[in-house]
């Protein structure tokens, strides 16, 4: 049985561009504009897209390290933005982050015992003679040592460091942890280990990760289902087996088919898009990929597509913001490159 | 032979605390510094002159003595006598923990005030801050010595109405930088961690972000006596700060300038006091500067 453990509903980020002498708005950069979608309990949802579209935002934002400008976060039935300052750091103990940085994540100057304690010290999670205990436990589960407890950040490698940044977040005894491009700082060897383990805790602690990152193979490896946006709006949801062989959206088709292939015998057809990512500051009206869409029309230029599923060869779950799926896949539209 | 190898090297990958590594690496730095050690040195020299230099001197600082009355260098009175005839030597020795005190104590009031303000201003940043630092500008906007002046002719002349005085006028500077320090810390992703716990501000504001911004206010709180010390004489040498008999440097300079041309050493000592201290200090001060930086390597 699955139960819907977050839910996020016409999700608004909008940073304010302010100027003048006076300081007064002059615009807004729409960092995330209208998102919604669910992940249910126990599963990894990943968010794809590349840089600037909105991914980590949305991350911060259902853990309101950003206030949203608007919509709804729904977590375990609640609402996270109807919650006051004190009432969401107690909430706080169920949702958790790992960060991409791990150099930057933790305080140079407390050893991993005054980081994992305070942690559990903050939450309250447990009484101070059960925390070295408890410590030295998530260590271990960490793949750490108990020894390496009194050791500072500097004394790490960045593939440790990430470690104690999962620790951290588990001393608190999370549901939904956040991974914000969690691995992408490390080496691809460890980058694997790291992964790994969080396949590992997640089967072994029931975890829900909702999982941000740019690199399509780890998103593979790890997701169950996969969102993918584009400039502060959700393309493409599904599942990842019908995403990765059966892509909808022209965008979803352009980003897989730049994931490098290993033979070099194999001709690539990469579809290359011309321009750059419009700015989030005046975003393209209707369809926001119309500008670099080989398929556009005068109606994407004005109608913003609805996520939708298409009759012809879609699983169920599986949603695309696109007018053309049908043309598209019965090859009445021809690409304009 | 071979034991001593290991003895060694589990020597060498001792716990080591950053802070703690920091000062070392900052000591470092600031002992191959041979100028910013002659200020460091001399400020412990005259800090312990201040303590337990009344008990050498063989003169009384305030009872005058007409018979000796503008007496010149010699033996007896190293540095002369003033015009009541009391020895401008003993005056100095006593005057030095005066002067220290308004010093330290001035300056470490504007910091904790400064500092307090800084980093609330740069925490909670929008209104809170516009407003703050807008107060902290009207401060800066006055020349330091005008505002404690005016301060000290509202509130009058002594010694403890110089030192307010003093602690107002350095609460802005520590309130900037700290401030600045505080907007380049609070968007690290430890903080935002942290904050995902849970933590409090207080809670972040104190044990994450003030720790790591304690060099800048370090250096200013160091640079900031010599000008706290220059002030103070100042405000003494107008008469608005401490009051005749007191041996303050200021106004025993202020005393010294009637005799100007036929006894000039009653002036001369006293000002050369004052410039060995805010010398000391900004020595000691911009080599306590250089050594935190971490983009110059010694």
């Amino acid at each position: 049985m699955t139960t819907e453990l977050l839910k996020v509903s016409n999700l608004k980020q909008y940073f304010p561009i302010k100027g003048g002498i006076l300081g007064r708005k002059i615009n807004d950069v729409k960092a995330v504009d209208d998102v919604s979608f669910y992940v249910n309990a126990g599963e990894t949802l990943s968010i794809v897209g590349e840089s600037g579209c909105g991914k980590s935002t949305t991350g911060r934002a259902i853990l309101r390290l950003d206030e949203p400008t608007s919509g709804e976060i729904s977590f375990n039935g609640k609402d996270l933005l109807a919650l006051n300052k004190r009432e969401m750091r107690k909430m706080r103990k169920d949702l958790q982050i790992i960060f991409q940085d791990p150099y930057a994540s933790i305080n140079p100057r407390q050893t991993v015992r005054q980081v994992l304690n305070e942690a559990m010290e903050i939450q309250n999670v447990l009484p101070k003679e059960k925390r070295e205990d408890r410590m030295m436990e998530l260590m271990e589960t960490v793949g750490l040592g108990a020894h390496q407890l009194d050791r500072f950040p500097h004394e790490f490698s960045g593939g440790q460091r990430q470690r104690i940044g999962i620790a951290r977040a588990l001393s608190v005894d999370p549901k939904l942890i956040i991974c914000d491009e969690s691995v992408s700082a490390l080496d691809v060897s460890i980058q694997a280990q790291v992964l790994n383990l969080l396949k590992k805790l997640q089967r072994e602690l029931d975890l829900t990760y909702l999982f941000i990152a740019h690199d399509l193979g780890v998103v593979r490896h790890i997701s169950d289902r996969v969102i993918v946006m584009y400039l502060g709006k959700i393309v493409e949801i599904a599942d990842k087996k019908s995403l990765f062989d059966n892509p909808k959206h022209p965008y979803t088709k352009t980003l897989l088919s730049a994931i490098p292939v290993p033979d070099p015998t194999k001709k690539k057809d990469q579809i290359i898009l011309k321009g750059d990512v419009p700015s989030p500051i005046d975003p393209p009206t209707g369809c926001r990929f119309h500008t670099r869409c080989p398929f556009a029309t005068d109606k994407c230029k004005e109608e913003i597509p609805e996520l939708r599923t298409s009759e012809i060869n879609m699983a169920a779950g599986h949603q695309a913001a696109c007018h053309y799926i049908e043309e598209i896949e019965s090859g009445e539209m021809t690409p304009n490159y | 032979m071979a034991e001593t190898t290991v003895n060694v090297s589990t020597q060498n990958t001792k716990r080591v605390n950053p802070q703690v590594e920091n000062f070392k690496t900052m000591w470092r730095k600031l002992k191959t510094n041979r100028v910013a050690m002659a200020g460091g040195i001399l400020i412990l020299f005259f800090m312990i002159i201040s303590v337990i230099g009344p008990w050498f001197t063989s003169y009384d600082p305030l009872l005058p003595d007409i018979s000796s009355r503008l007496q010149g260098p010699s033996a007896e009175h190293w540095f002369g006598t003033d015009h009541h005839g009391r020895d401008i030597f003993t005056r100095i020795i006593h005057g030095m923990s005066i002067t220290l005190y308004i010093g330290f104590v001035s300056v470490a009031i504007g910091m904790v005030i400064g500092v307090f303000i800084g980093i609330i201003a740069g925490y909670y940043g929008k209104r809170t801050d516009a407003v703050l630092m807008r107060i902290m500008d009207v401060f800066l906007a006055f020349p330091g010595i005008l505002l404690a002046l005016g301060i000290v002719a509202v509130l009058g002349g002594s010694i403890n109405n110089v030192i307010i005085a003093i602690a107002v006028f350095s609460i802005p500077v520590f309130a900037r930088i700290v401030r600045g320090s505080t907007l380049s810390v609070k968007n690290l992703e430890y903080i935002d961690a942290v904050r995902a716990l849970g933590a409090s501000d207080a809670r972040i504001i104190f044990r994450h972000i003030l720790p790591n911004i304690l060099s800048p206010i370090i250096v200013q709180a160091t640079l900031r006596v010599a000008t706290a010390v220059l002030t103070a004489t100042g405000l003494s040498f107008l008469g608005l700060g401490a009051q005749p008999p007191t041996p303050e440097w200021g106004a025993m300079l202020a005393a010294g300038r009637n005799y100007m041309w036929e006894h000039p050493h009653i002036a001369l000592f006293p000002g050369l006091a004052i410039v060995a201290v805010v010398l000391a200090f900004n020595l000691f001060g911009d080599g306590v500067r250089d050594a935190l930086d971490p983009k110059i390597k010694s």
